[in-house]
Parts: C-alpha cells; structure tokens; sequence
C-alpha cells in the first residue's frame, strides 16, 4: 500500500456518496455566474485599470490640445465638439480588448473544461462580454469627466449625458461582438489586437469624431457618411448638446441592432465549432 | 451492433484525421461501468485525442462512441451531464483562487450560489487544499493544483471521469496522493478513463488496459492477462562472480534456447523464456559448472516488457512516432 494523505479517502468517499444531480443552469444564471469569474478575475488584477483609465486620458489631453486650435480655433471651443466624439473612440478601443482577454481566455484550459460543461454554453462569452460593460462605464466616466475639467459644457446638461452614455454603451456592446468573433478564431492574442487595429483605426479617421465632413472631399464625406462610428458620434453630439433628433439617435440604435444580429450568433457558432475538427 | 447500454464506454471504428495522420485509426473500445480503465501508450500514440473526442470535445471523423448508451455527437449534452474531464487541457483557471474555480464548477452545473460555496468549501476540505483556499491557482504547486484540478471535475460527482496523464510531472509523493484519490472515487462508484504513459500507474490502478500505438488498439485485456499474452517469463540471474559470466551466458544460452542479455550489473544476466521447465534445467546446469547464482528469479514479464514487445519500441521513446512508422514502411 502507498502512502496518502491522512484520510483523504474516507472523506472523498463521504462527497462522493452525495450523487446530488443539481437541476440544469439556466442561460441567465451561467452569463451572470461568468460575469462574475469576470469580476473576480480583475479585482486579482487590478492593474487593468490603469489601461482602462489612461487610454481615454492620454487621447484627450492630446487631441485637444494638439488640433484644438487649428481646427476651431481654440482647444476649448474644439473640445465641445471633439469630446461626445472622442467618448466613442474610448469605448470602441475597450472593444478591441474585448477581442483580446476573449482570446487569452479561450486558449487557456479551462475553456476546454467549460465545453464539457452542460450548461448553456454561449455564457461562457456573453459573460464576458456583459463584464466588458462596466469597463465601457469606467472609460466614459473618465473621458466625460475630464472633459467637464477641462472646460466642456453639455448643453443637453445631465439627462444629455446620461442618454450619450446609454447609447454608446449599446453601441459598444454590439461592436464588441465583431471583436469576440475574431478574438474566437485568431490563433493568439497578438493576433487579436493587430487586425483589429488595421480595422479599427481607419474607422476612428474616416468618421466625424475629429472633424466636419463638410471640409472633405464628396466621396470621402459619403464613406464617412455610411461609417458606423459616425453614426454613434452624432448620437452622443447630438444628445450631449441637447439638439438630438429621432434620426440622430435611431441611426445609433439602428446600426447597433443590426451588427449584434450578424456577428452576436456568428461569434457563438465560431465558438461552439472552435477546435472541434 | 448494439450492446445494451449498460456499457460506460463503447467505441466501433473511432477515427480522427488530423490532414493526412490519422490520430485515432479505427478504435474499438468497450469499458464496463465501475472500473479504472486505463489507456496506455507513447506520446502521440492518439491517447489524448481518443479522450477529446469522447469527451464531446472534437468531433470523430469515423465510427461511433458512445458513453452511457449516448451518442458522443449528437447527444453531447447528455453525455456532458454523466462526465467530468482533468487533464492537460481541461483545466482550472490561473486567475482565480483556487475555491473561487470550485464555486465556479458548482454554479455552472446548476447549483445555487450557497450551495456552490459550500461544496467548494467541503472539496477544498477533503483535498487537503483549505489552506490555500483564497490563493491565486497559479501560485500552487504542481501537486497542488492537480488536486484543484481533480476537485473540479467531481463538484458534481461524475459517472464517469476522463483523466488525461494526471500524474505526468509529479513527484511521487504527489502521484500516490492523485492514486489515492483514484482508488477513492472508483470506490465512491465513479468509472475511470486514465491515460498514461507510466507502465508502473496502469498497472498499479487498472482493471483493464488498452495498449495504443499509432492511433491503434494493439492489445487489451487485463494486466495479468497482458502479461500473459506476451507468454514468457523472465529470468534474472546474478552471479557471486563477476569473472563467471560469459562462461554463465554460454550454458544458459545453450540450456534456455533464448538469447541471454548481459546487464549492465557486471555480475547480472537476464533472459526470456518460453518455457519454464527449463530455467530449472539451466539452474542445474549452471551449478553443476560451479558457477554458483548469488540470487536468481524468475518474474512474468512488467509491463514495459509488454509494450516493448507489443510495440517494438519503449513507452517512454519521445521518438516512438518515427520508430513506429519505420516499422509499419
């Protein structure tokens, strides 16, 4: 006979002997159960922060005080245009990791436990993407409030604000679903955050966060025009300033529900079929 | 054909292509319910692939597996809800604490939050892991976390648990408390599936085995009848002298009519024998030459001595992909 651990057998046998068969877990219950690991993960690490507020921070300051004269004439009277706009750049960016942490986190073993798992098995990403939420909420406050530091004036006062918020949330949490599907099929991380950026920052330009289309050439105004981004700038413009209409807000909407429509199931099949062949 | 369902394992004609390799190659596989069933082969003979895809983690290419009488593919929930998996890849997750992973598993499988923190709390417990219970899981040991890791898989107790070289990089202290917990859960009603590359494991916990090579079946049966099947026994002589033993490998050779092996003991020869009525005629005759053994013995065959046999290489050839092809050419 070897030697064990003092009477681990017994005690296992104990447990064992239990057989409970606990109920299936519902959808809701497995996402909230993963946005909590989510939660748990970070206060672990709570160096993430510092990207998550820093970002935003370094973005603003820069733009401002970089192209806020040459384009109205002073970094203030730039910075009540530029800042709804920017609060769109800060959370798109949060989506890239999105992609990334998806990535990191299904190449880990655990993700291989959790599919032999029967619980319902999207969870497993709409958690995270749930979690990704409250770091949407910390890159507004952050961008918002600097900007209020700074010398920005919302004309749509609090409720304005708020409304900006929610909608670039929305906006947000379906974009991240575009990034979840290649953070699902992308070999590594690295992967993730490359094409990404060759998508994402093109996007950023080509929209009316930094400036007027009105200056730009027909064709470039057009594409700008259809641009996604642009529609959720003028979302959080127009609301932030109070002058939104039906259709400024809509588009957002609009866009939003139609990217969660594709990309939400495509990344949950993508995921589902992940190294099963 | 359909054998009644009772069978915890059956498998007929299990493929999986990777390109043009097949990983798994036609593998028939049937494993009662209530056994430690034990898998064992070389790295890359298709061990960890057949565990993948019966435990609904990749789909089969060819043939058919069931577990519990359910399809592997298209009854994978079912089949979710009778196993648990611990091994290289199914594992716990580094950036929670090692209770947090427990209450995690629990809540996943439908239990209520208390509930879930009470069983992690109890399994925490019964693994000798309390102490360590609020720690980050990549702070624990090797021995620790395969533990943590079996822990896991049985938050629910599972009918039938997948464990994948679960001792592979232990120290042996730590690999007699994983067989403990073995022994255990086969007593608490628990099937095993074990994969291993240690031929000393398989035979220390296994009911039955399964030799695999090159994503094949090449022997199965009990170890005794393994052993058995290679149908010899060997014989182990050490001289008192050294100076004796070529004279010694000539009677015995002649008297044996095996080939005898010199060892790396310079007092020591082996050898193999089909018949054990002679290895009493070679002991005479190695006496009556007044080579006197200092001790001798006569043993089945380990069962390293089996694979080697079956599969003309050693377990442990990290090489033994390439050999074995050489061999099939």
């Amino acid at each position: 006979m070897t030697s064990s651990i003092e009477g681990v057998d017994d005690r296992v046998m104990a447990i064992l002997v239990t057989h409970e068969r606990p109920p299936k877990a519902s959808p809701m219950s497995a996402t909230i159960t993963h946005l909590w690991r989510g939660i748990m993960a970070f206060k672990h690490f709570p160096a993430q922060l510092i990207d998550i507020i820093l970002l935003p921070a370094i973005f603003l300051l820069l733009f401002t005080y970089l192209f806020g004269g040459a384009f109205a004439g002073s970094p203030h009277q730039y910075l009540q245009f530029f800042l709804p706009g920017i609060a769109v750049q800060s959370v798109i960016l949060m989506t890239v990791y999105t992609g990334t942490a998806i990535n990191t986190d299904i190449n880990k073993g655990v993700f291989d436990r959790f599919r032999t798992l029967p619980f319902w098995q999207p969870a497993a990403i709409a958690g995270n993407l749930v979690g990704d939420v409250l770091r949407y909420l910390i890159a507004l406050t952050m961008t918002i409030g600097m900007g209020l530091a700074l010398g920005f004036r919302p004309g749509g006062g609090i409720l304005g604000v708020l409304a900006a918020v929610a909608v670039l949330i929305v906006f947000a949490f379906s974009v991240s679903w575009i990034f979840a599907a290649i953070g699902v099929v992308a070999s590594v991380p690295e992967r993730v955050s490359g094409t990404s950026m060759i998508v994402i920052y093109p996007l950023l330009f080509m929209s009316n966060i930094f400036v007027r289309p009105e200056t730009m050439p027909s064709w470039m105004q057009v594409l700008v025009k259809v641009n996604p981004l642009s529609h959720a700038a003028t979302a959080s413009r127009t609301l932030m300033h109070g002058t939104a209409g039906f259709w400024d807000v809509m588009w957002a909407l609009i866009t939003s529900a139609l990217i969660t429509v594709v990309f939400a199931p495509l990344a949950v099949r993508l995921y589902r079929n992940k190294n099963t062949r | 054909m359909s054998s009644p369902p009772t069978l915890a394992i059956e498998t007929s004609g299990l493929r999986k292509l990777f390109g043009q390799t097949a990983a798994v190659d036609g593998v028939d596989l049937q494993v009662p319910p209530g056994v430690v069933y034990s898998v064992l082969g070389p790295n890359g003979a298709g061990k960890s692939t057949l565990i993948r895809m019966l435990a609904t983690l990749l789909r089969p290419d060819g043939g058919k597996a069931t577990v519990f009488g359910h399809d592997v593919v298209r009854e994978s929930d079912a089949v979710r809800r009778r196993i648990s998996v611990t091994g290289q890849y199914a594992s716990v997750d580094d950036a929670l604490s090692g209770l947090e992973n427990l209450v995690l598993m629990g809540r996943l499988q439908g239990y209520t939050w208390p509930r879930a923190r009470e069983r992690a709390a109890e399994l925490m417990d019964a693994f000798g892991l309390t102490h360590a219970a609020g720690r980050l899981v990549s702070t624990y040991s090797g021995g620790m976390r395969r533990r943590l890791d079996i822990a896991a898989s049985i938050v629910v107790s599972p009918d039938l648990l997948f464990l994948d070289e679960p001792t592979t990089g232990l120290d042996p202290r730590s690999r007699n408390q994983v067989w403990d917990i073995v022994r255990a859960l086969l007593a608490g009603g628990t099937t095993i599936l074990l994969t291993t590359q240690y031929l000393d494991e398989a035979d220390e916990l296994a009911d039955r085995i399964a030799v695999v090579d090159q994503g094949k079946v090449i022997a199965e049966g009990t170890t005794d009848e393994l052993k058995a099947s290679v149908g010899q026994v060997a014989l182990h002589v050490r001289l008192r002298d050294p100076g004796q033993r070529d004279k010694a490998e000539e009677l015995l050779t002649q008297e044996l009519g095996a080939p005898v092996h010199l060892e790396g003991d310079p007092a020591e020869l082996s050898a193999r024998v089909e018949d054990n009525s002679r290895v009493l005629q070679a002991l005479g005759a190695l006496t009556r030459a007044s080579i006197e053994p200092a001790e001798f013995s006569v043993t089945r065959p380990s069962l390293d001595e089996v694979f080697l046999t079956l599969t003309g290489h050693k377990a442990d050839d990290q090489s033994a992909g390439e050999a074995g092809e050489e061999n099939a050419a």
